[in-house]
């Protein structure tokens, strides 16, 4: 990015305002629908701005992992397709997009709202695998706070097939959701200069200097955290992030139907 | 036996339910998303602009390249593991020839038209669902064209000529099925794509082609409206 424009962005954040006028701790417009891929067992399309994406969540059956017999298991996968970004390539995915799908993945695993116990059908022989596809449709800034929205969003629509004589039956959706204990959700809070902001479009994302997702609980527990950015964080720094990033949780917690 | 009547009540020769619009993701030069039934196409073009790696460069005219990929959770079956699979790869290919006829690429040496084409929802059609989408995409990206490009598939179920052919009429049991997914230039009255799987006469290929360039001028015309309405809701604000 231009120099110009960086340092257009940060006095722009020293008076406490932004390119689009809106206030530092501000999102743009959210608007959150589910149940948009009739394909998937759940699905979400979250636009933040103009940034849109779309999360499906499709179930598989499998053998546990030996380690956990009695237990199934989710996975979360990303692709910054190049539809939605000029700077996006083909190809397998690159570290960005395995960051943002681990990202998403921890936020979820890691709050323990799922009970992987309960996605097991025969201990040792037969568990239910979630798996979470986080696609990008157009990229105008702050995919993780999208996609980890439309992520919990889809799983808490999802519908499990049938399944009978070892057989799914994707035709056949029955009434049995997942049991969600709490809803995760993550907030990316970004640090300029001194200042602090959240939901950056592309523009301020490339002036960043340091960002922290912070994923909390609805009791304001914190239950996974990823620093990124060129520069470091003081504890101080990270203490007041995480302020923002949980009160900021509140706000998209009640998006989340 | 005779294939008395389709699933959801649709005339022979009628195409399922069509929406269409134009400018839809923000960062691409152009962009469209065309549904067909459940079948749902977005495609974005970007260019042209250059192209790496610069052995692919041709110095005399630009190129089209074309990728078609399906999401992960777009089939009704199981996930559909991404990085694309043979059948993605050939649909790339005949995707990119079905457009380029339309296109005049002599004014941008060394550079790159990408079409970039994915399906959130399939339920058949979907290469002809993606090549509709890129069309207009490619016009809406100010390209310069002779005509637009409308695909749809036609086909025989059993003793019926069939256009738009569903899943379940693919997979049809009690008879022979042909599944032929064509695209024209409405306005040459020429045809782009054309592939074919399963058994027909020729009398009954040629009466099927007749009826899928009907169904191919009416999509032309939503088309040309999706692109026209992107303007009007401009001028609107």
């Amino acid at each position: 990015m231009s120099n110009i424009l960086r340092e257009h962005i940060i006095k722009l954040f020293e008076a406490n305002t932004r390119l689009d006028g809106r206030e530092l701790d501000e999102y743009r417009k959210i608007s959150l629908d589910v149940d948009v891929i009739n394909t998937a067992e759940g699905s979400a399309r979250v636009l933040l701005g103009e940034t849109d994406v779309i999360v499906g969540v499709k179930v598989e059956v499998m053998e546990p992992y030996p380690d956990t017999p009695d237990q199934g298991s989710i996975m979360v996968g990303a692709e910054l397709l190049p539809l939605s970004n000029p700077d996006f390539e083909l190809g397998p995915p690159g570290q960005e997009a395995i960051e943002l799908a681990r990202i998403v993945d921890r936020g979820i695993r890691e709050s323990k709202c799922l009970d992987f116990k309960k996605l097991c059908i025969k201990e040792g022989e037969k568990v239910w695998m979630i798996i979470i596809d986080i696609v990008t449709i157009n990229d105008a800034g702050n995919l993780p706070d999208a996609s980890a929205l439309a992520a919990i969003a889809a799983l808490k629509n999802m519908k499990f097939p049938e399944y009978k004589d070892d057989k799914i039956d994707y035709k056949k959706k029955t009434s049995k959701g997942l049991d969600l204990k709490d809803i995760p959700l993550s907030v990316t809070v970004i640090k300029i200069g001194d200042k602090f902001i959240v939901d950056p479009d592309s523009d301020e994302e490339k002036a960043i200097d340091a960002r922290l997702t912070v994923a909390s609980l609805s009791d304001g527990t914190l239950c996974a955290m990823q620093k990124g950015g060129d520069y470091p964080l003081t504890a101080e720094d990270v203490s007041k992030m995480v302020d923002i990033g949980v009160e900021k949780g509140k706000e998209l917690r009640k998006l989340v139907k | 036996m005779v294939y008395k009547e389709r699933r959801d009540k649709r005339k022979f020769d009628e195409p399922r339910k069509i929406e269409a619009k134009v400018g839809i993701i923000p960062n691409a030069d152009g962009s469209a998303y065309f549904k067909i039934g459940n079948t749902w196409a977005y495609a974005s073009v970007y260019g042209p602009r250059n192209l790496h790696p610069k052995f692919l460069q041709d110095p005399s005219k630009g190129i089209l390249r074309c990728n078609y990929n399906m999401m992960p959770f777009s089939s009704s079956g199981e996930r559909v593991r991404p990085g694309g699979s043979r059948r993605s790869k050939e649909i790339s290919l005949v995707t990119q020839k079905a457009l380029l006829p339309v296109l005049d690429l002599n004014e941008y040496p060394n550079s790159v038209v990408d079409v970039f084409i994915e399906l959130p929802q399939t339920e058949a059609g979907s290469r002809c669902a993606g090549i509709c989408a890129a069309s207009m995409a490619l016009a809406d990206a100010g390209l310069a064209m002779k005509d637009l490009v409308a695909a749809v598939s036609v086909g025989r179920v059993d003793d019926k000529l069939v256009v738009d052919l569903d899943y379940q009429e693919e997979d049809y049991e009690d008879g022979p099925v042909a599944d032929i997914p064509i695209a024209m230039m409405p306005n040459h009255d020429e045809i782009t794509l054309l592939q074919m799987d399963g058994l027909i006469s020729k009398d009954d290929l040629k009466k099927v082609l007749e009826m899928g360039k009907k169904v191919c001028k009416d999509i032309y015309e939503m088309q040309k409206k999706a692109l026209k309405d992107k303007y009007k809701t401009e001028v609107k604000k």
